[in-house]
């Protein structure tokens, strides 16, 4: 029975966290049409710039959130003064469909180089805020922290901000039109390019979050993310790309299969079922649990 | 006042899809595009919304140049494009789709004022606001196109093939609408049509464009009893 609440809780608490990097290359999918690679260099390094903050001045807190901001200017830089010029030079043929993507993958390795340069190569490590010794339960104690507890709470927050933001205000119906028909949103008269930057920035901020939220259970070095970021696509992928909701349904629906799968079958499982799951869901549904039955052209 | 439109020259890749148009629409005047499929009508109100980039020429409204401006700014300046068929985000609510202009406009307090007006014109989008966009009929999305620009309070208005894929009862009635607008609202209107006859009934002006070019240019009424015109686009 503890086994079963524990696999339940760990599931939880590690599907939130692919949730958040699966919002992430959602936000910039819906809005620019590209798979984000370099999101797994931006949230690592935002994850430095907080173990920095931590160094100096011993607070978590102060750390998460600066983390969280520069995530999300970090987001917003990469937009407009990388990936727009980009879009803007390259305006046919099927090169515009790969560029932006290589473009990306460039950006990640070289991101990750960056951080090497700056901070070395050694696995460094972030305390985390409150305790992460297990709860008892029934006198055992299982594998579910206050600390894991603190992030389920922490991203149902973000979550639920995200969802007011899109879906109770101006910004948000913005977001939403600018994604959907960018053409007829600029006919309205919405300015498509600098809400396309706010959707980078919303993006990296989530990934800001993601970071320091995952670390302090791991290790922080240069290609500490790059996980996360396959688990967060493959999540985005059953969700259906297009579809917030979608990418954090698919994220728990990932959490719970590789947290079953490990607890009651085999460690070894860990990465197989992640695309286990994925190949089953693309079997049965193709577009994704989530996602747009029509085509949508870019 | 007024839309002019001189030497205008727009390529569409290798193929030059207008060559050197002139026309002149007159401040509170509706001038129709008339021609066949491939003419360059839509083209060219692509080029007149900032969509598309003009070879050479130049557009100006009431005396200012708009080439090259982006869209949305001309959205934001009075002109509001309403592109061809079924303008709408079908993702959105018909509430939604309003509510753009919104956005960006800072007289919140007239916003409303014009989302009732455009309830006022078109009542079955009011009965329709909490609906996606996309369950519409073609009509009804037509409205919500149209009403959605008049929220933005537009000085020129470029409809594109209004009356495409619709029943001849629903296309009588748009016309209609449009053409009581222009009175009604002091509104300047480029409506581009592949309905000849329906579109010059209600214009002021019209332009007939064949194959990138300004074969006629003249009052509708003429027009529309001009022998040749009749024999090449109203087929009678």
């Amino acid at each position: 029975m503890t086994q079963f609440i524990t696999a339940v809780l760990t599931s939880l608490s590690s599907g939130a966290i692919y949730a958040l990097m699966a919002l992430a290359l959602v936000l910039v999918w819906r809005s620019t049409r590209v798979i984000n690679f370099a999101q797994a260099g931006q949230a690592v390094l935002t994850t430095y710039i907080g173990y920095t903050v931590i160094q100096r001045t011993g607070s978590y807190w102060l750390a998460l959130l600066v983390a969280v901001v520069s995530g999300a200017i970090i987001g917003a830089v990469i937009d407009r003064f990388f990936m727009r010029p980009i879009f803007k030079r390259i305006k046919s043929g099927p090169i515009v469909m790969i560029a932006p993507v290589v473009a990306t993958l460039g950006l990640l390795g070289i991101i990750q180089a960056v951080i090497g340069f700056i901070w070395g190569l050694t696995n460094q490590s972030i305390q985390a805020p409150v305790s992460t010794d297990g709860f008892k339960v029934m006198g055992t104690v299982i594998a579910f922290s206050r600390y894991n507890l603190l992030v389920l709470i922490f991203v149902a927050v973000a979550m639920l901000l995200l969802t007011i933001l899109f879906q109770k205000t101006d910004i948000g119906l913005a977001l939403r039109a600018s994604a959907y028909s960018p053409e007829i949103a600029k006919l309205s008269g919405i300015k498509v390019d600098s809400v396309r930057t706010l959707g980078w920035a919303i993006a990296g901020a989530s990934g800001g979050l993601a970071g320091m939220l995952y670390i302090p259970g791991y290790f922080l070095f240069p290609n500490a993310m790059d996980l996360l970021l396959v688990f967060g696509f493959v999540a985005a992928v059953i969700g259906g790309l297009e579809s917030l909701f979608g990418a954090v349904v698919g994220a728990m629906i990932l959490g719970f299969a590789i947290n079953f799968a490990t607890t009651y079958i085999s460690a070894k499982l860990f990465f197989p079922t992640a695309f286990i799951v994925l190949v089953a869901v693309l079997l049965l549904k193709p577009g994704g649990l989530f996602g747009s039955k029509k085509g949508r052209s870019a | 006042m007024s839309l002019v439109v001189s030497n205008l020259t727009i390529d569409h890749g290798a193929i030059r899809a207008i060559n050197n148009v002139s026309f002149t629409v007159p401040q509170g005047q509706l001038a129709a595009i008339i021609g066949a499929n491939g003419a360059g009508k839509t083209t060219l109100l692509r080029t007149l919304s900032g969509l598309k980039e003009a070879a050479s020429g130049s557009v100006s409204w009431n005396g200012d140049s708009i080439l090259g401006t982006r869209p949305e700014d001309l959205a934001r300046s009075g002109i509001m494009h309403v592109s061809d068929g079924k303008s709408v985000i079908a993702e959105l609510t018909v509430k939604e789709n309003l509510a753009l202009p919104g956005i960006w406009r800072k007289d919140k307090k007239d916003v409303a004022v014009a989302t009732s007006e455009v309830i006022e014109l078109f009542p079955i989008l009011g009965q329709r606001l909490s609906q996606s966009a996309g369950s519409l009929s073609g009509g009804e999305r037509q409205m919500l196109a149209i009403g959605r620009a008049l929220i933005a309070r537009p000085k020129l208005l470029l409809l594109d093939e209004p009356s495409l894929g619709l029943a001849p009862l629903i296309v009588e009635q748009i016309f209609q609408t449009i053409k009581s607008l222009v009175k009604k609202m002091n509104l300047t209107v480029v409506l581009v049509e592949q309905n000849a006859m329906g579109a010059l009934k209600i214009a002021d002006e019209g332009v007939v464009l064949n194959l990138g070019s300004v074969v006629a240019v003249d009052s509708a009424e003429k027009l529309l009893n001009d022998p040749a015109v009749r024999a090449a686009y109203l087929g009678f």
